[in-house]
């Protein structure tokens, strides 16, 4: 069993929590993500890793609730414990890998979109602590919805906020927070990060791959195992068909085909979940982790 | 009412009937009585040089329990098994009987075959029933090893290696232990909360410890087991699905038979009482002919679809067990054989509407000595279909030599591993199972996990000292 040591609600729909579970917490890196079972009867659900403390024991996720499975979840109170959390799974961010010299020669910026932005956190973090700064950009339908902004300019260069309702900082979504950067803050980035709803981080990449960015993205695709044994993940990069649990989750954004992931990732979409989207955040939210692809 | 036995023809074993069956997911073998054990027993002729004992990969002595059978000796015919296997009500429902110990047995030249396999799961399930379990009569060695996968090999090694004195820990990445025995292999022909989790009890019985929810390799690399145990074996299976590689493959309904099965067996979609989701097609094609092709097929017509075998060799090469086989038909499953997709067709929601196929005919003999199929020139034609479930066949997953420096795998990415001692090319680790050989059977992960027990053992020069009593 994995307990609950902590429970914090970031905004009225997203929730933080950290989970007792030293080994995933021992062995975790930015990039990666866990799968969740809150009991017998409940399905797998996988999450991004949004922190982790090994010296604690502690994993810290970050979700909202979308479908059944997540309702319940979100049932959960502290000192509960979750039947199952396995990880750390899928591949740490590139950046990780790359000798440190490298990375620090590398103008980086990251965009986050709503949930999007939890899993963004830890790769900034572990920038800082390596030495290397980054900007972020974290994108919200309106300034209620917003989540992390202080934690994230605790790690971050800058942090830039962009509303689709002009509420809070820069007026327009990811794109043009993107553009308002390089055009009027004469910003040069030559690598971005973006995560968040499959719609967005599409749009993301056909502006960088215009401004000539090398970009990464992380593909939450409906996931069973999260080990490689099912293929419920795949998606098709660069012509070939690839499994997100284990060749990803991050891939290079201008290369997915992400027509074609979106299409499988509305395949077991409830009609439950739909409507209690449309519900909390009206047509044209941008709160999101995949799911969310703006047709609601 | 003492049953009548022809010495020609086997005690027939009753069966929920094809069409009750074809709609739920009830074992489909209902099994013997004691009654019906005891006169199928008698058919056995005890044989001195018992054949059937050389069919068998874990060489059971097959006469000697048989004959506990017909003495009506139950618990000492369970003895007998226990000492060859571990998992005897599993092998006795899925082993490939009819390639193996039944295939050699003496009363096969004339008649029909001694029925091996129902009378070893009767005395497992009598054994289960009647409350028997083995049990550990050795001292402890202070010895550790860690298993990596609770499947059929590293179930074996584990309960062998503790039935002689170790301390053993399994590693298992999903929530619950069995391997395909719990994720793969359909409750209608391997009950799930009885039978499984009984065998898995048992080995636990044994002082096993099994941990699920890590994954070696990602939780915990190989490497920081081997600081705290003084062997490891990996029994991690070929969980890695096949696809085709043919245009429309990544459209909405169309599923590995891993992902179809693992949803309904060890996520139990079939159940209302469960959460997670599967697609119940109208019309489903499912793609292969072997056991997983069965599995799938059978599982998808009793969620309630219309259900097509679709396989490019003639019936006669179809590589599944001739009773899965015979079973499918008898609950309604349509066979078209010869016949070989080659795109997969979406609507514009990108759901599957048609699965686009060639007619094949039989050429020359290849490698395997079966028969080459050949594509039918100009023999297109479209099957009409909502979902299709690739059923391919497996191969090993390469996560874990990947992450593992200094394990050598073969160009099949399956772990070199010496086969009588299980010792691969890593000091102190053994593999055996499928992760070795490539999707094989049941009995011969056990077999292999059996073998790399009595390697650990030799490596590490202990021999097991009884427990006075
Ligand atoms: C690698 C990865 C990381 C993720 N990280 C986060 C995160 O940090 N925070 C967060 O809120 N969400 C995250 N998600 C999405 C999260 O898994 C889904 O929101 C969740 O599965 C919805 O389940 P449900 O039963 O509540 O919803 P329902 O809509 O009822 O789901 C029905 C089915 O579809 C699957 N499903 C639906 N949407 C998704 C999706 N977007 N991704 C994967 N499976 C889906 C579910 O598993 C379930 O089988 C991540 C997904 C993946 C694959
Ligand atoms: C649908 C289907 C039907 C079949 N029908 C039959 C049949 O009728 N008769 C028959 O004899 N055989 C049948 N087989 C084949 C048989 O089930 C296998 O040959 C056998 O299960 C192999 O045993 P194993 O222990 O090597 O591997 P598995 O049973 O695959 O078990 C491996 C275990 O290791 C775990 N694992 C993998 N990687 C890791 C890791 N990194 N860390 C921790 N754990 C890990 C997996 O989750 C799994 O639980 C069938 C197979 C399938 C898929
Ligand atoms: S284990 Fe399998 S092959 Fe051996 S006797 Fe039993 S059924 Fe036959
Ligand atoms: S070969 Fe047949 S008859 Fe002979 S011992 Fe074996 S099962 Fe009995
Ligand atoms: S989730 Fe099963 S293969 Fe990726």
């Amino acid at each position: 069993m994995f307990k609950i040591l902590r429970k914090k609600m970031l905004n009225n729909n997203i929730v933080l929590m950290d989970i007792d579970a030293p080994r995933v917490a021992k062995s975790a890196l930015p990039g990666q993500f866990v799968i969740v079972k809150t009991d017998e009867r409940a399905e797998r659900i996988a999450l991004t890793i949004c922190d982790y403390d090994a010296e604690k024991g502690t994993v810290t996720i970050v979700f909202q609730p979308i479908g059944a499975s997540t309702k319940l979840m979100m049932q959960y109170e502290e000192g509960d414990a979750f039947e199952d959390f396995v990880g750390p799974l899928g591949n740490a961010s590139d950046l990780c890998f790359e000798p440190i010299e490298e990375v620090k020669k590398k103008h980086i910026l990251f965009v986050c979109g709503g949930v999007g932005t939890a899993p963004v956190y830890p790769q900034v973090k572990w920038l800082k602590e390596h030495g290397v700064g980054a900007d972020v950009i974290i994108s919200a339908r309106t300034k209620d919805i917003l989540i992390l902004e202080d934690k994230m300019a605790e790690v971050a260069d800058n942090v830039y906020v962009s509303t689709d309702d002009g509420t809070k900082g820069i007026h327009g979504n990811s794109c043009d927070a993107i553009k308002y950067l390089i055009n009027e803050e004469h910003k040069t980035y030559d690598h971005v990060v973006a995560i968040g709803p499959a719609i967005m981080m599409k749009f993301v990449c056909l502006l960088t791959k215009e401004l000539g960015i090398h970009t990464i993205v992380s593909m939450n695709m409906i996931m069973v195992d999260g080990t490689g044994m099912c293929g419920a993940c795949r998606l098709t990069v660069g012509g070939e068909v690839k499994f997100a649990c284990v060749d990803g989750p991050e891939f290079d954004g201008h290369l997915v085909d992400f027509d074609g992931a979106m299409m499988r990732q509305r395949q077991y979409k409830t009609e439950e979940g739909r409507a209690m989207l449309r519900e909390k955040e009206g047509a044209t939210h941008s709160g999101g982790c995949g799911l969310c692809n703006h047709d609601n | 009412m003492a049953i009548e036995v022809d010495a020609f023809k086997r005690v027939p074993v009753r069966e929920q009937d094809a069409q009750v069956r074809a709609k739920n997911f009830d074992e489909v073998c209902l099994g013997y009585n004691e009654e019906e054990a005891m006169a199928e027993a008698s058919r056995c002729l005890e044989c001195k040089n018992p054949r059937c004992r050389m069919g068998c990969p874990v060489s059971i002595d097959i006469p000697k329990f048989i004959h506990e059978v017909k003495v009506g000796n139950f618990a000492a015919a369970y003895e007998v098994l226990n000492t060859y296997t571990a998992l005897p009500a599993v092998c006795g429902r899925v082993c490939p009987q009819e390639t193996q110990c039944e295939q050699k047995c003496v009363r096969g030249v004339k008649g029909e075959a001694v029925s091996i396999g129902k009378l070893e799961r009767f005395v497992a399930d009598w054994a289960r029933e009647h409350g028997l379990k083995p049990q550990v009569r050795v001292k402890k060695n202070g010895k550790k090893v860690a298993v990596i996968g609770a499947g059929p090999a590293g179930l074996t090694c584990a309960g062998d290696l503790a039935k002689a004195g170790y301390d053993v820990t399994i590693y298992e990445a999903l929530h619950k232990a069995g391997g395909v025995l719990v994720y793969g292999i359909p409750e209608f022909r391997l009950p799930k909360s009885t039978v499984v989790a009984h065998e898995v009890e048992n080995v636990k019985a044994l002082g096993v410890d099994i941990e699920t929810d890590v994954v070696i390799g990602k939780t915990v690399s190989i490497d920081e087991l081997l600081e705290n145990y003084d062997a490891v074996f990996v029994g991690s299976g070929a969980g890695l699905p096949k696809f085709m590689g043919i245009p429309g493959e990544n459209s909405n309904g169309v599923f590995s038979a891993n992902e179809y099965l693992t949803r309904n067996n060890l996520m139990k979609a079939y159940r209302d009482d469960y959460d997670t989701p599967i697609y119940v097609p109208k019309k489903a094609v499912i793609v292969g002919g072997g056991n997983v092709a069965m599995d799938a097929a059978r599982t998808a017509l009793r969620l309630g679809a219309e259900t097509h075998i679709v396989y490019r060799r003639s019936e006669a090469e179809l590589p599944a067990r001739a009773e899965e086989v015979h079973h499918a038909k008898e609950e309604g499953i349509i066979f078209d054989v010869l016949c070989n997709p080659t795109e997969i067709l979406a609507d514009e929601n990108g759901w599957v509407k048609g699965c686009k196929c060639v007619r094949m005919e039989l050429g020359e003999p290849d490698e395997s000595g079966r028969r080459r199929p050949q594509v039918v020139k100009d023999s297109e034609f479209v099957i009409d279909c909502d979902c299709v479930i690739m059923s391919l066949g497996t191969a090993a997953n390469p996560m874990l030599a990947n992450s593992t420096t200094g394990l050598n795998t073969t160009k099949y990415k399956t772990i070199e591993a010496d086969e009588a001692t299980g010792a691969t090319s890593k000091a102190r680790v053994f593999a055996g199972g499928d992760v070795v050989s490539g999707a094989a059977t049941v009995i011969l992960a056990m077999g292999a996990g059996k073998a790399a027990a009595k390697g650990i053992q030799d490596m590490l020069g202990t021999t097991p000292e009884p427990i006075e009593e």
